[in-house]
């Protein structure tokens, strides 16, 4: 019996948010008196022996390019192969893109309960029960899973990555897999970028802004704190900024340390997406915006002159 | 081509979120529930568009649901589409509810099966990965952008930090999600023609579930904002740095 992580990789490097999950699923493997193992399909630049401090005994490599890209049917199959090969009761993913492709996937295929967008650590008191968000991050839901195998596909953010000691044994693995049938002819990365899901700073503008024409300094402020920039629905409605840095309810939800909103009212539907961030500001001109509700630290001002203010503060706390 | 679009129903967005039966169950008193709005605004207008560029398209729309299902399903069929089938049941798990679809989907013999990228109550995103794999058909998830090329799909497809663009040759299921097409509001004339389109409705087949919702719980309320100056940003970035320790 073991707990097998899913461990994902983005030009050959391994994500932080697979990271979490390496933690995550490490854990649940001492609660459950096993060992964590975990699994890398594709070419890697990284030296993966060194993963094994967060928590993994080996991982499993499949070394073959026909993997570079994700084709949930053909991962799937070799992620089960392997998981039915090492006896791996409780599989963990990242709720991340790839995660969402092939948790569910496997889920069918090896008849194994599956909680989406898990926040918290397995309460196996009595039975497995995993927290999940719902309702877009208003509540939270503990699922019950019935089945032998468990599948956990972990929220990004949600799980804090500790590093220990220890390198992982490396298995090559050789096994066949299926014809690739779903082909990658062109990717279009906004390089240099933090993304989104995975950033732990996020600064995020809406209506207020009035004008794509000025974002820059949103982009400059982003930058200095190593942030992912975001927008409200209008914002990206309106084309102003791409529809990838929409977040709320019908957008893409995030946990990150810090949310920084400026210019946005805070309407439920933006609040659902990001009220799970740790720590939230809120520059807004209007005292009564609702946002201010949801918020840690606010300043009532114009953005326009707070946040080069801001912006100026940072660099004087970076010294650059 | 032959489309079939899964329709989930949701609590309207500015729904109050509350639960009843010591918290096992989602107080439903007095919501006003709506199609999941990935389903409507991507999904089924993507479906649409497809069958505005080529009128032989059959758009068939699929929800598991009981009869309180049947407004939300009518409301879609205002939109577009050619008929629904319901599945008459309460729908439980993802992987019920995945079944319940299949079950359709192998009847139907569709080249293409659309679902949203997540319905926003429960927020799986499992539904098209699992009908997927039932299928046992490709699947492309969390689409912005959907293209037909004779008997291949082109697809572009959210990555960390990008897009890619990938092909795959029909039938495939996708998920989608924003920039695969724009919202639409129905108008008179669809929502008169709604109510002759065919509804069928289906018993369910005996699937078992793989988990089941043990409890729910809110979020603990904020502690309340601390204001700062204006004229003090200063203190906001020291706040953060040595207060929140989150820069
Ligand atoms: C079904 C549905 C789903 C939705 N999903 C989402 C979603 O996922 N995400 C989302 O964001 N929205 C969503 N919305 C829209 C949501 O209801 C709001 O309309 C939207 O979030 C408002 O965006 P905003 O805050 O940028 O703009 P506004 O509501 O127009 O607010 C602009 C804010 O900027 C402030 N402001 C103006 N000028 C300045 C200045 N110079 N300095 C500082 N502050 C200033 C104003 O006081 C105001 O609070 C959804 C709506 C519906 C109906």
């Amino acid at each position: 019996m073991s707990v097998l992580i899913f461990i994902d990789t983005a030009e050959g490097h391994v994500k932080k948010a697979s990271l979490e999950a390496i933690c995550y699923g490490a854990k649940i493997a001492e609660q459950l008196g096993t060992s964590a193992e975990g699994i890398v399909l594709g070419t890697v630049k990284d030296d993966l022996a060194p993963f094994g401090k967060f928590g993994v005994k080996k991982i499993h490599h499949l070394n073959n390019e026909l993997l570079d890209h994700l084709d949930a049917q053909v991962y799937t199959k070799v992620i089960a192969d392997i998981a039915e090969k090492i006896v791996a009761k409780v599989i963990v993913f990242s709720n991340n893109v790839d995660g969402k492709a092939i948790a569910p996937r496997l889920s069918v295929r090896l008849k194994a309960g599956l909680v989406s967008g898990a926040v918290a650590m397995p309460d196996i008191s009595n039975g497995f029960i995993v927290k999940k968000n719902v309702f877009s991050g208003k509540a939270f839901a503990n699922i019950s899973v019935n089945t032998d195998i468990k599948i956990i596909a972990l929220n990004p953010n949600a799980y804090k990555t500790t590093a220990g000691e220890g390198t992982a044994e490396i298995v090559v693995v050789n096994i066949p897999i299926d014809p690739v049938k779903v082909k990658v002819t062109g990717v279009n990365k906004t390089s240099g970028e933090v993304p989104l899901t995975e950033a732990e700073i996020v600064v995020s503008a809406g209506r207020g802004m009035k004008g794509p024409e000025n974002w820059g300094m949103i982009e400059e402020l982003a930058k200095l704190l190593h942030a992912a920039t975001a927008c409200s629905r209008p914002v990206s409605d309106a084309h102003w900024r791409p529809h990838n840095e929409h977040v709320g309810q019908t957008g893409t939800a995030i946990a990150p340390s810090l949310y920084i909103a400026i210019g946005i009212s805070g309407a439920i539907q933006h609040l659902a997406g990001v009220n799970r961030s740790k720590v939230i500001v809120v520059i807004n001109k209007d005292p009564e915006a609702p946002f201010f509700k949801a918020a840690d630290y606010g300043i009532v001002g114009d953005a326009f002159e707070v946040v080069p203010k801001m912006i100026e503060a940072v660099k004087k706390l970076k010294g650059v | 081509m032959k489309i079939l679009v899964c329709i989930s129903k949701t609590p309207d967005t500015t729904a109050k979120i509350a639960f009843t039966d010591n918290n096992t169950k989602f107080d439903s008193t007095g919501v006003q529930w709506i199609i999941n709005p990935y389903d409507e605004w991507y999904s089924l207008v993507r479906a649409i568009e497809l069958k505005e560029s080529d009128a032989s398209t059959v758009i068939q729309l699929v929800t598991v649901g009981s009869s309180e299902t049947d407004p939300i399903i009518r409301k879609a069929l205002a939109l577009g589409g050619d008929e629904a089938i319901r599945v008459n049941t309460d729908s439980q798990d993802s992987f019920y509810i995945a079944s319940q679809i299949s079950e359709v989907a192998k009847q139907g013999g569709y080249d293409l099966i659309f679902t949203g990228k997540e319905t926003i109550d429960y927020n799986g995103s499992s539904i098209g990965g699992m009908l997927a794999e039932l299928l046992n058909l490709p699947y492309v998830s969390l689409a912005t952008k959907f293209e037909l090329s004779g008997n291949k799909a082109v697809v572009t497809r959210e990555i960390d930090g990008g897009e890619e663009v990938c092909e795959v040759e029909l039938p495939v299921v996708v998920s989608c999600q924003k920039g695969v097409a724009e919202q639409r509001i129905p108008n008179m004339r669809g929502i008169m023609s709604a109510r002759a389109k065919p509804l069928k409705v289906v018993e369910p087949s005996g699937v078992n579930t793989l988990t089941a919702i043990s409890s729910f719980e809110l979020p603990p309320a904020k502690a309340g904002v601390k204001l700062v100056s204006p004229d003090n940003v200063e203190e906001l970035i020291r706040l953060l740095k040595e207060e929140a320790k989150v820069i």
